[in-house]
């Protein structure tokens, strides 16, 4: 007997390389469509193996721009009616369909669907008065370890997270992602190591309008993931990279951190680089590392972590997963390889290689500055592309 | 593929790697002399298993692992490398008219490397030599982290051309765990920014020789002043010990 042939029903045989990532931010807002973020990370369709892909977008639902979109994932089918008397009760139902889908040939997806809600002051128990946001989270972990068969895999503000078991293509196909428009998107392909493939399990995470497409270990993820649960986020979807987005809205929302020092709690100075720091520095550096020792993202990562407004990359302090960062006007490009970002902007302003723990950050409305030490682009004209 | 005026032409858009690189080795079987890739984007491993002198010209951005295993060709690239350029290379040379990634010369055993800009983290880890097999990698720009960590044999020079006046070399743990070959840094390094397996010596008339040899090259290749680059003071960089770690697991 052929045990593959039981065992290996996603075709799972290639046993090599890494998770692919891409992001492309327009930090002066103007709304494209998702196609050439597909042509991107289907240019690196070798460096995942078909066990998971996802995309995520910020401006998507303009009609609904003032509401939390709740992207609801059901592996018991049966559980809809149930989840959506729990989201009546808690929130203000303004609009709700299924994720519209093509045909496909992938195996087993799940029915995907969508709520748009508002928050009602008064439904806000009194430990949580106040903080809107505070709430939302709450409600997300308490469905989603409710044990229901349903997650809720996405929850921000006019913020679109698609996902699931497949290629980069297929997936993208699957939710006809070039037919949505939003200023900043992110994607991946996933290569699992340690964990399933299945669709809960595919990158982006998304927590508020968080969300985190990950290359690499958590080998941390242990740790963290205690610390967050004593924070009040829990780990539902059996992937390391969960943890990042729990850890991104603990130290950027809940703790108002900036983003270098969020990427100082996450990817640390080595000791011996803080000896060498001024006074002030090393006692901010040490205090981080006391206060948020549990935050530390060991092993080897590159992410690339979304809010409305921001995109930043981060990889571990030693540089074991790769990134290229690029610009072109108001263009922020993030991406495993170089290649295709070539492919969708053949002439860019600058390119580099980040280095380890020093977050690339692209804002709305602020310019792009080339990183010190960034080397100017070989035009396309001098590579003698065909146009 | 077509040939225009004696040289083969690829045109590698939407190519996928195997293909790409089947048709590579079939032209270097043909006899073909001068072969040029036209639109590549990321297609990996350009140039692994072919085995004799033949001139490539790649326009666009080759795949990580270019000229893995090669022996004996010479890839030109009019555009950056990704990561692990010339990866466990056996023979034949490397030119990028760019930058590349990570890892460069990643246990490279042979073969002339040069980049005309800058490298990313770990360039020539584990780059070895055995006897006659002697690699070599010149690096014009300046590199990142863990320069030559673990390299065992060969010569890593870096230029620093691309620091503005008055800039430095960032890179720390340069060669850690190094136990062989030499690197030759053009510019001064901080002791902190060395690892522990390394040390500075000073320069013998053999290290000028062989200096001069690679510096020539780099120059005829990118079009710069070998006088002026060899004007400036360079570090050398040996490994302390033939077996930084020998104590470690002996037991």
């Amino acid at each position: 007997m052929n045990i593959t042939s039981l065992e290996n029903r996603y075709g799972d045989d290639k046993v090599y390389d890494a998770c692919g990532l891409f992001g492309i931010m327009d930090v002066g807002g103007e709304r494209f469509s998702g196609r050439d973020l597909v042509t991107g990370i289907t240019n690196m369709e070798e460096r995942g193996n078909g066990l998971g892909a996802g995309f995520a977008v910020y401006g998507c639902y303009p009609e609904y721009a003032e509401c939390y979109a709740f992207h609801v994932m059901f592996t018991e089918p049966d559980s809809r009616s149930q989840v959506e008397a729990f989201l009546k009760d808690n929130f203000v139902l303004v609009h709700d369909e299924q994720v519209p889908h093509r045909p496909s040939e992938l195996p087993n997806p799940p029915l995907i669907w969508r709520y748009f809600l508002r928050v009602d002051e008064k439904r806000i128990p009194e430990d949580l008065k106040g903080d809107e946001q505070e709430y939302v989270v709450d409600r997300v972990m308490t469905l989603n370890t409710s044990g229901v068969g349903a997650y809720i895999y996405g929850s921000g503000k006019d913020t679109g997270v698609f996902k699931g078991v497949g290629l980069p293509g297929q997936i993208a196909e699957y939710f006809g992602i070039e037919d949505y428009e939003g200023y900043l998107w992110t994607a991946h392909a996933r290569f699992p190591t340690n964990t399933p493939g299945w669709w809960g399990g595919a990158h982006p995470f998304a927590l508020l309008d968080w969300t985190v497409v990950h290359n690499g270990e958590v080998s941390s993820y242990g740790a963290n993931r205690r610390y967050l649960e004593m924070q009040g986020y829990h780990c539902t979807m059996q992937t390391d990279t969960e943890v990042m987005a729990y850890a991104a809205d603990l130290l950027m929302r809940r703790h108002g951190l900036p983003v270098s020092v969020a990427a100082s709690v996450m990817a640390p100075p080595l000791w011996t680089e803080i000896a060498r720091m001024s006074p002030e520095d090393q006692a901010l550096a040490r205090t981080l590392r006391q206060v948020y020792g549990s935050l530390l993202v060991n092993g080897p990562f590159t992410v690339i972590v979304a809010r409305q407004g921001e995109m930043i990359g981060l990889t571990d302090r030693i540089r074991l997963r790769p990134l290229t960062a690029a610009a072109r006007g108001d263009r922020l490009y993030l991406s495993s390889e170089e290649a295709p970002i070539r492919l969708v902007s053949p002439d860019l302003d600058w390119v580099w290689t980040p280095v380890g723990g020093q977050p690339i950050v692209g804002r709305l409305g602020e310019s792009i500055e080339p990183p010190s030490g960034a080397t100017l682009s070989v035009a396309n004209s001098a590579y003698g592309c065909a146009a | 593929m077509e040939i225009v005026n004696q040289r083969l032409q690829i045109d590698a858009s939407g190519l996928h790697y195997k293909e790409l690189n089947t048709q590579l080795r079939e032209a270097v079987k043909a006899g073909m002399g001068r072969i040029e890739l036209r639109n590549v984007f990321g297609q990996r491993y350009i140039g692994t298993d072919l085995h004799r002198a033949v001139e490539i010209n790649i326009y666009g951005t080759p795949g990580n692992d270019l000229a893995s295993f090669m022996d004996g060709p010479r890839i030109v690239v009019h555009g950056n490398a990704q990561d692990g350029c010339g990866n466990t290379m056996n023979g034949g040379e490397v030119i990028v008219h760019g930058r590349a990634g990570d890892a460069t010369g990643h246990a490279m055993r042979g073969g002339k490397i040069f980049i005309r800009d800058d490298v990313g983290y770990r360039v020539a880890i584990h780059m070895k030599e055995y006897e006659e097999m002697r690699p070599y990698i010149v690096i014009g720009g300046t590199a990142q982290h863990f320069l030559g960590e673990y390299m065992a044999g060969g010569v890593l020079v870096v230029l620093g051309l691309t620091l503005r006046p008055g800039e430095r070399h960032t890179a720390n743990f340069i060669g850690t765990g190094m136990h062989g070959g030499v690197m030759y840094i053009r510019g001064e390094l901080e002791d902190y920014q060395l690892g522990k397996e390394v040390g500075s010596v000073p320069m013998e008339d053999a290290d000028h020789a062989l200096l001069q040899e690679l510096v020539e090259e780099y120059a005829a290749h990118f079009d710069r002043d070998t006088n002026e680059i060899l004007g400036q003071s360079f570090t050398k960089l040996i490994p302390l010990s033939s077996r930084p770690y020998g104590r470690l697991y002996a037991y």
